[in-house]
């Protein structure tokens, strides 16, 4: 338990870090560590499942594919203006949330709506039809099998999207212009 | 991440050495947190971000050409595709064997959940690693055009 606030200091402290950071590279590199507290966080709150994602998608994948994208970026972030009203959206949607945090129930409260009729019934239900250990594998697959499907056609269709963008336009690109001279020329 | 960086990286001893160490037992990890999520932590997704985590660590060390040659382009859209077809396809055939969509147990008297989950798991865990695998190779695909034509 006393590991706890001291994690959620440091996600602060990254947070506001990473805000105030102009080097690209750098902020890259701290929200992949942002991602691995995170995924210490979810380890406490005994969500091992979650963890793992964001420990292999936030702390693994995304920053590989930031620095890829940084390739093809200027390094460093371009001075903005200072602006009023996106700083007023911010804090506005912040006070919400706030507002919003005060009707949860406490974090592992066993009175909470989900613990009474929703988890019970999960974790009978998994022991009583499908025999598996894992109750998270049973309701991701069994119970929410349609959601699983839908997800998986969401992360087929970011690739297919990525591709078609990226990776197809190149070549269009190079019949369509010809190279410069002077590029052959160095070579 | 300039230009020279994939050579620089297959010539540091320590990083190709390192990375030639842990890149089979990420894989094995990976097949490990597939096929045993029905008993502890894991399943096809994770184990879809942490083989292909696997497969860009040999990418970033051993070049974009390496990784190519390993595991082509072209399996990986066919894989991308195929893992989606593999979920729906478990679910046509429930329905085909008399059940609803995705009642996997009417497909084995006693071990149907097994296999449907089996089923549904593997294909999350094709498709999460082919589409991470094909986003890795359209940006750093990008990268080294650049390159070549800036040289």
């Amino acid at each position: 338990m006393t590991v706890e606030p001291l994690l959620f200091g440091f996600l602060i402290v990254m947070a506001v870090v990473i805000i105030r950071m102009r080097s690209l590279l750098a902020a890259a590199m701290l929200s992949g560590i942002f991602s691995l507290i995170s995924a210490g966080l979810f380890v406490l709150m005994d969500a091992v499942d979650v963890a793992f994602t964001e420990a292999a998608v936030g702390a693994g994948i995304s920053t590989v594919l930031f620095l890829g994208t940084l390739a093809l970026t200027p390094t460093q972030e371009k001075q903005g203006k200072f602006k009023v009203l996106p700083l007023l959206a911010v804090i506005i949607t912040g006070l919400v949330l706030l507002w919003g945090i005060a009707d949860m129930p406490y974090y592992g409260d066993p009175n909470a709506p989900v613990h009474v009729y929703l988890a019970p019934d999960y974790i009978q239900g998994t022991a009583e039809h499908f025999h598996i250990p894992n109750i998270v594998t049973a309701v991701l697959g069994s119970y929410r099998g349609y959601d699983t499907f839908g997800e998986t056609t969401v992360i087929f269709t970011a690739a297919t999207g990525v591709l078609l963008l990226l990776a197809y336009r190149r070549q269009d690109q190079d019949q369509l212009v010809p190279e410069p001279p002077e590029t052959e020329g160095e070579e | 991440m300039s230009k020279p960086q994939p050579m620089r990286m297959r010539e540091m001893v320590v990083v190709r050495e390192i990375s030639r160490l842990l890149i089979p037992f990420i894989l094995l990890f990976a097949l490990y947190v597939q096929f045993h999520g029905d008993f502890g932590p894991g399943g096809g997704f994770q184990a879809g971000v942490i083989f292909a985590a696997g497969l860009v660590l040999y990418g970033l060390v051993y070049g974009l050409d390496a990784l190519k040659r390993a595991v082509p382009p072209r399996l990986i859209e066919v894989l991308a595709a195929g893992g989606v077809l593999l979920y729906g396809g478990v679910g046509v055939t429930t329905m085909l064997m008399g059940g609803q969509f995705l009642e996997y147990k009417v497909l084995d008297a006693h071990h149907g959940e097994h296999w449907g989950l089996l089923l549904i798991e593997g294909a999350v865990g094709i498709t999460v690693t082919a589409a991470m695998t094909a986003i890795f190779y359209a940006f750093a695909g990008r990268d080294t055009a650049r390159d070549e034509e800036s040289r």
